[in-house]
């Protein structure tokens, strides 16, 4: 507290999940009148600090002083009236309400006893206008633009507030032009003083609006540091967590002998959709394995929707052996011999209540038919193949999926695609939240599966695993395919330069 | 211009009115102030009970609860003042503060033990139904001077129409509903909470003690409910008002409400009740009906709105969407 500029400062913060460490002993200082950005890949533990310092989760080591006055915010409602206000990317307002009364909900003025709409009326017109909007404040919020209801959730946080104002990717899913105008406004908030945390995974935005940058990693802090004097390479080696250095690639040439001048047999040419992904070209080739490597949030994962169906193109071409196909639902992709593991597992990708059997059997199952049940005898003897040649543990095609580990659990799920015989397997961050060594038998198992002539696309934030497995690495950066390496090329240090090129048609 | 929010209301009353004017084309009697009068009256404890029931669906809950509330109120109250001598208003506010707790206390599982309200309201259906078994099986026959007083009472409106102490209790109950939905901390907060209730908790709304606080609201109201309820039968009786809960969605979700929760009116209840009313009525006076196409009728327009609801929703997401494309 010596620093007097300090507005909210945050030291040794700890906190843990179920014996689980999410956060690390965490500093964080935001000063008055900055824009401070909050960094860090998933699981970097950004949003529970953020949760912790708006009083959403409470912390079990640390201090918080705002002011100068030690605080313990054990409710959001309890941080709004300390001074710090959130808003958040998805739920922040209501839209069944009108724009006024969500600007006035929980204070609205009131006149013997009941509600004053008039006053609410004229207040929030008049509040609204210091932000330069001038819309009808009885209209529904669901009536206005995403980028509307992101200004009307600022103005509310700041006349609650006052403080310290917290965002939580504010820009996701705005225009240039939306992200512009909010930019001015946080400007401006900043000159009247207020400390302004943001979180966004736009490096780009980053340099234009931030003047400090708080970067984590698996739930420790790396560093704050003064932007100006923090080059961009330099920040992502910081969010990635590798030292700049040169690795000579284990990998063999490999790649040689997939010839790189024959024809692809699956092809995507233009391919992109609008507000998702820019339109890419990619050729895969049978027993290639392509890397995708980006920072969270540059477009890796809708790149895989893109390819698996999921999302539907709005542009470009698909081929598959020189046929056109149509990408329309995951179906239609398993038609075509893809396979696709997603990134949350537990989520998107196990049955947890049905069995390692019936997991493995779901997508053969999808790809014959509904009508066509898999005899159980059937299913058995599929189960019991890939246990044994997987190795998933335990050895028991019965047990609830639930109770295996991840790492086993992630087999099963890629057990249940190579069932199917796919030609294109694509695999979103395949070794997440798995122990070391169903990590180097998942990676092992890659380079297996494209030995035998599968082609794999493998999206990944670790560099190393990339570098590791990849013949060829498409770099992703605000969702635009921005740069492809091969052979000799696809290393950590140009990945990274890569990513750290700035787009330079938007630099703001 | 009329706003997207108030379509459904507004479609529920043009309907009403249409309805009216045709059964009024085909029986001019049914104009009459007398008319009215008894619909008002006959429908007096469901719309107590429909009022309860718009903020419970405000909210996004449900309330399987009203109709055994109902009849164990009615019993109770007929057991208390026709067997045990016990003071009709002594009854009357022991009976509303059994009720009222017996709501909170469901809020509160739903709230703090996270269990959806289907299940604990359903659990409360059999509960107060039970109760009301073990008080009497019987129809309890109730006499009171007062009770008669009540029964008694009415306003003489010009042409004949009598508007009873029931039908007045149940206007009300409207106004002061619609009151605190509209004007209240309390009904923004029932709106928020129907309209998303993790946004609404991390805006500071008191999620908790509201949502308590609307299952208590409806306990309160489906006690005052079986209290219309016993004055309009001059008894008590356990097997009475069964399905009286459903009556009740029907009438909110006629009325405009979505059951999603966080749209609608307490007036749209009104005038969902008075369709209902309105068909029981036309039913009556054509003589050869049979009842259940009450039911039908019901069910069809449940359809109509709930096919209207969905429509409306797709309407107002394809016009932002186009306004999006414009404004870029």
């Amino acid at each position: 507290m010596s620093d007097t500029n300090s507005l909210l400062e945050a030291r040794g913060i700890g906190k843990a999940f179920l014996g689980i460490t999410a956060l690390d002993s965490v500093d964080f200082t935001l000063e008055r009148g900055e824009i401070h950005a909050l960094l860090g890949e998933n699981g970097a533990g950004k949003s529970t600090l953020i949760k912790i310092l708006t009083g959403v989760y409470s912390r079990d080591h640390g201090t918080m002083h705002l002011d100068g006055a030690e605080v313990t915010p054990s409710s959001v409602a309890e941080a709004q009236d300390l001074g710090i206000g959130t808003v958040y990317q998805e739920v922040n307002l209501l839209e069944n309400l009108t724009v006024a009364e969500n600007l006035f909900l929980g204070r609205q003025p009131r006149r013997f006893g009941l509600i004053d709409r008039r006053e609410m009326r004229r207040r929030s017109k008049a509040l609204l206008e210091r932000y330069g909007l001038d819309i009808d404040v009885d209209a529904l919020l669901s009536s206005y633009s995403v980028a509307v209801r992101q200004l009307v959730a600022i103005a509310r946080a700041v006349d609650l507030s006052g403080k310290v104002l917290v965002l939580d990717e504010p820009t996701a899913s705005l225009d240039a032009h939306e992200v512009e105008m909010l930019f001015a406004v946080l400007r401006r908030l900043r000159q009247e003083g207020l400390g302004i945390i943001i979180i966004t995974h736009f490096l780009n935005q980053v340099y234009a609006v931030a003047d400090r940058v708080t970067v984590l990693r698996n739930g420790r802090l790396v560093g704050t540091r003064k932007l100006a004097e923090l080059p961009r390479l330099e920040l992502i080696s910081m969010m990635l967590g590798r030292e700049l250095q040169h690795i000579t690639r284990e990998h063999q040439a490999q790649e040689e002998t997939i010839a790189s001048t024959a024809e692809a047999p699956i092809r995507f040419s233009g391919y992109g959709k609008r507000g998702s992904v820019a339109p890419f070209d990619l050729d895969i080739r049978p027993g290639e394995v392509v890397g995708v490597a980006g920072l969270l949030g540059s477009g890796r994962t809708e790149t895989a929707f893109l390819l698996f169906g999921i999302d539907r193109a709005d542009s470009g071409t698909a081929t598959v052996d020189n046929q056109q196909i149509t990408l329309s639902s995951p179906e239609a992709a398993i038609a075509s011999g893809f396979g696709f593991c997603p990134e949350e597992r537990k989520t998107d990708g196990i049955i947890g209540d049905f069995s390692v059997a019936d997991n493995i059997a779901l997508a053969v199952q999808a790809r014959q038919g509904w009508a066509k049940p898999i005899s159980s005898r059937e299913k058995a003897s599929l189960a019991e193949s890939f246990i044994k040649s997987l190795d998933i543990r335990p050895a028991d095609a019965n047990r609830q999926m639930k109770f295996l580990s991840g790492g086993n659990q992630q087999k099963a799920i890629l057990a249940r695609w190579l069932a199917t015989g796919p030609r294109l397997l694509i695999l979103d961050e395949p070794t997440r939240g798995i122990d070391i060594g169903a990590h180097a038998e998942i990676l092992k198992m890659i380079e297996k599966l494209c030995a035998d002539g599968m082609s794999l696309v493998v999206i990944s934030s670790e560099l190393e695993e990339l570098t590791a497995i990849a013949h060829r690495v498409i770099v992703l950066s605000d969702r635009k395919h921005i740069a492809q390496l091969k052979g000799d090329q696809v290393t950590a240090d140009n990945i990274m330069q890569a990513i750290a090129a700035p787009a330079r048609t938007e630099a703001a | 211009m009329i706003h997207t929010r108030n379509l459904p209301f507004v479609t529920t009353l043009g309907i009403f009115v249409i309805a009216y004017a045709l059964c009024v084309l085909q029986f001019p009697n049914m104009m009459s102030t007398r008319v009215i009068g008894n619909l008002l009256t006959d429908n007096a404890f469901l719309g107590i009970a429909a009022v309860g029931m718009t903020f419970v669906i405000l909210s996004g809950g449900i309330d399987l609860s009203i109709g055994s509330v109902i009849a164990f109120t009615s019993v109770f109250v007929a057991v208390m003042v026709g067997s045990l001598g016990v003071h009709p208003l002594v009854a009357f506010a022991a009976v509303l503060v059994i009720s009222t707790l017996f709501g909170s206390l469901m809020g509160a599982m739903i709230r703090y033990l996270g269990i959806p309200p289907f299940v604990v309201t359903l659990a409360g259906m059999f509960l107060a139904r039970g109760a009301a078994y073990l008080i009497s099986t019987e129809s309890v026959p109730i006499s009171h001077e007062m009770i008669d007083a009540i029964q008694g009472f009415y306003f003489r409106v010009p042409g004949g129409g009598r508007l009873t102490a029931l039908a007045i209790l149940m206007l009300l109950v409207f106004i002061v509903g619609a009151f605190v939905a509209a004007r209240t901390r309390f009904g923004a907060n029932v709106y928020a909470i129907g309209g998303s209730q993790q946004s609404a908790e991390l805006m500071g709304v008191p999620v908790g003690s509201t949502t308590v606080g609307i299952y208590a609201l409806s306990g309160f109201l489906s006690g005052l409910a079986g209290i219309a309820y016993t004055l309009y039968t001059s008894s008590g009786y356990s097997l009475a008002t069964v399905g009286v809960e459903l009556d009740a969605i029907a009438a909110v979700v006629i009325g405009g409400t979505l059951l999603t929760g966080g749209v609608g009116l307490v007036a749209g209840t009104f005038i969902g009740i008075l369709i209902q009313g309105l068909i029981q009525t036309y039913i009556v006076f054509d003589g050869t009906l049979s009842s259940w196409w009450t039911k039908i009728v019901i069910g069809i327009l449940l359809f109509v709105f709930i096919v209207l609801q969905r429509g409306i929703i797709w309407y107002s997401n394809r016009r932002l969407a186009e306004g999006r494309l414009k404004e870029i």
